[in-house]
């Protein structure tokens, strides 16, 4: 049975935050009175540019950081009152590498399972089941610096499991790791999900959060930009951009038809900027008549990118009180 | 019990058996030192100092600064055990994996005072292993040299953690125990009775724990004292309630800690 699969209809949301604000020593204010929601179960994604406010919030909900006004709740336990239950729903796999690099992968895992009272003896199972689900049960007497970069983070996503906690929150846990790794590390956190686990993933790979995410947050200096379901967000999108492969160089290149733009970036690729759902065989045509064959086509980037850079942008035009 | 304190009572285990393992991992720097650097006091101001003083307080000068060499190392040790240690998983921030961990503050203070302890009682034991070669000791009250003991171990181990939580850089690290630690301590009465001082610094020496820690020590080992022991675990008291009420609410405000 999944660990958690009771939890389903009736639990409270996995994180409730009500007016977090937080203002720094030196007077930095990271946190304008955010509000946000996070159901028990969800996949979700916080985003934002560096100084968003993400990493902020994730200190605050962690009681890595103190906040200088709000609510927070986890599971419904209020983390002014109860610090220690609400540590003891979260895992969290930071983004800096912050082990004990002269210790051994078992050793730091058995320490942090210790540290939220899980015996030394217990630990030992669920430390072998977790290091071969992250593939690092050859590693396990291996002393931490001498391990590569990527399987350092997944010894942090490891950490972050040992005491089986209820929220995982991730914070740009495929920084730094190739392609294989990160689609292998995608996977675990899809499994965990599906275990009944809720995951709050914060990532600079757009890409990433678009595969993964159910529902998706922006942050914009401090300030909930926008939330909801992925695919609402980007419906919000009026405008798709493709990159057409073109056989033959683009000479005697036709205008357009109405409600499209097109430029070439070199002889053989043509940007297409085109209103959402629009028919593209007229263009195909367009083209053809002019004597010009697409080989291929691709989208110029990813849609959560352009919808990121489309709202951040806006927010920048508007002073902030 | 109830599942927070078996919680604490698992994570205070974890921390000192982390301590421990931290200790043996480097026993050059952390156990042999001290075994060297009393080797020297014995050899230097034992042997070759200590003939022309003869007897202080009526005891070989050799088995008089026997007890006080101990206390010297169960002091820097204990002190430098957890301020490195602590100051180590600051600076490399993995004390992150207990500050978002559900264990109490008092937890942590505990463990890494016991680390603290463990290391300074071990190099006590071992310099006391050193000072039979030089010197003939008998235990005269040995529930005062333990208590004493465990005292002063435990006093300097929550002056280590202050020093760690208030740390920014190696640098501060050391400047207590340079400039604080070991002044004090040579001026504890480790290598000489406070009686032999002119008035004014003996007046003065009475501000120094260390003197009542040395003492005390020395009452428990060779049955003699400069200060009385009703006087000496009232100040031993007094000074461990103060390091450990001022850690703990250092590590409460979590300064150096959390932003």
């Amino acid at each position: 049975m999944p660990p958690h699969a009771d939890e389903a209809p009736a639990s409270p949301p996995a994180l409730e935050i009500e007016g977090l604000t937080k203002t720094y020593a030196g007077g930095v204010t990271a946190l304008h009175g955010l509000d946000l929601e996070v159901g028990a179960g969800e996949f979700f994604g916080l985003l934002g540019a560096n100084g968003a406010g993400k990493t902020t919030t994730i200190g605050i909900v962690t009681s890595l950081c103190r906040k200088s006004g709000g609510r927070v709740r986890v599971y419904g336990h209020d983390l002014d009152r109860e610090p220690a239950e609400v540590r003891r729903l979260i895992g969290l796999c930071p983004q800096e590498i912050n082990f004990n690099l002269f210790e051994t992968v078992e050793d730091i895992l058995t320490n942090q399972a210790g540290f939220y009272g899980v015996p030394r003896r217990a630990a030992r199972t669920r430390i072998t089941r977790i290091l071969e689900q992250l593939d690092l049960g050859a590693k396990r007497r291996a002393v931490a610096r001498t391990l590569s970069g990527g399987m350092k983070r997944r010894l942090l996503i490891a950490r972050s499991l040992v005491h089986d906690p209820r929220l995982v929150i991730l914070d740009e846990p495929t920084a730094g790791v190739d392609v294989e790794m990160r689609r292998d590390t995608w996977a675990l956190l899809r499994r965990l999900n599906s275990e009944g686990r809720t995951i709050i993933l914060t990532t600079h790979y757009l890409e990433e959060a678009e595969h993964l995410c159910d529902r998706i947050a922006i942050l914009d200096h401090g300030r909930l930009l926008t939330v909801g379901l992925r695919r609402e967000l980007l419906v919000r999108l009026a405008e798709e951009v493709y990159l057409f492969d073109l056989e033959s160089a683009a000479v005697g290149l036709p205008p357009p038809p109405p409600g499209v733009r097109w430029r070439t970036l070199d002889p053989h690729t043509l940007e297409v900027f085109v209103a959402r759902d629009t028919d593209l065989t007229a263009l195909f045509l367009r083209l053809a008549e002019a004597g010009l064959r697409v080989r291929s086509l691709r989208n110029r980037a990813n849609r959560l990118e352009e919808l990121f850079l489309h709202l951040t942008a806006r927010t920048a035009e508007v002073p902030v009180p | 019990m109830s599942p927070y304190w078996r919680t604490q009572a698992v994570a205070f285990v974890t921390i000192l058996r982390r301590e421990c393992l931290r200790i043996l991992r480097i026993w050059p720097q952390t156990l042999f030192p001290s075994a060297i650097t009393m080797t020297l006091y014995f050899v230097i101001f034992g042997s070759i100092i200590g003939r022309r003083v003869g007897l202080m307080d009526g005891v070989p000068y050799m088995s008089y600064i026997a007890p006080g060499l101990v206390m010297m190392a169960v002091i820097t040790n204990s002190y430098s055990n957890v301020v490195s240690s602590f100051f180590g998983a600051k600076f490399s921030r993995y004390v992150e994996e207990l500050l978002v961990a559900p264990v109490a503050d008092v937890v942590v203070l505990l463990g890494y005072m016991g680390g603290g302890m463990i290391r300074g009682l071990t190099t006590g034991l071992i310099v006391t292993g050193v000072a039979l070669f030089f010197a003939h000791l008998e235990i005269r009250h040995p529930w005062i040299m333990l208590t004493t003991v465990l005292i002063t171990s435990a006093t300097f181990s929550l002056a280590g953690f202050l020093n760690a939580l208030f740390a920014r850089k190696f640098d501060d690290i050391s400047i207590i125990p340079t400039f604080v630690l070991t002044p004090l301590t040579y001026l504890g009465g480790v290598f000489y009775s406070i009686r032999v001082l002119p008035p004014f610094w003996r007046r003065l020496t009475r501000f120094n724990p260390i003197l009542y820690m040395v003492n005390a020590f020395r009452e428990g080992v060779l049955g003699v004292s400069d200060i009385g022991m009703a006087r000496a675990y009232a100040m031993m008291s007094l000074f461990l309630a103060l390091f450990f009420a001022a850690a703990y609410v250092v590590l409460r405000r979590a300064r150096g800690l959390k932003s």
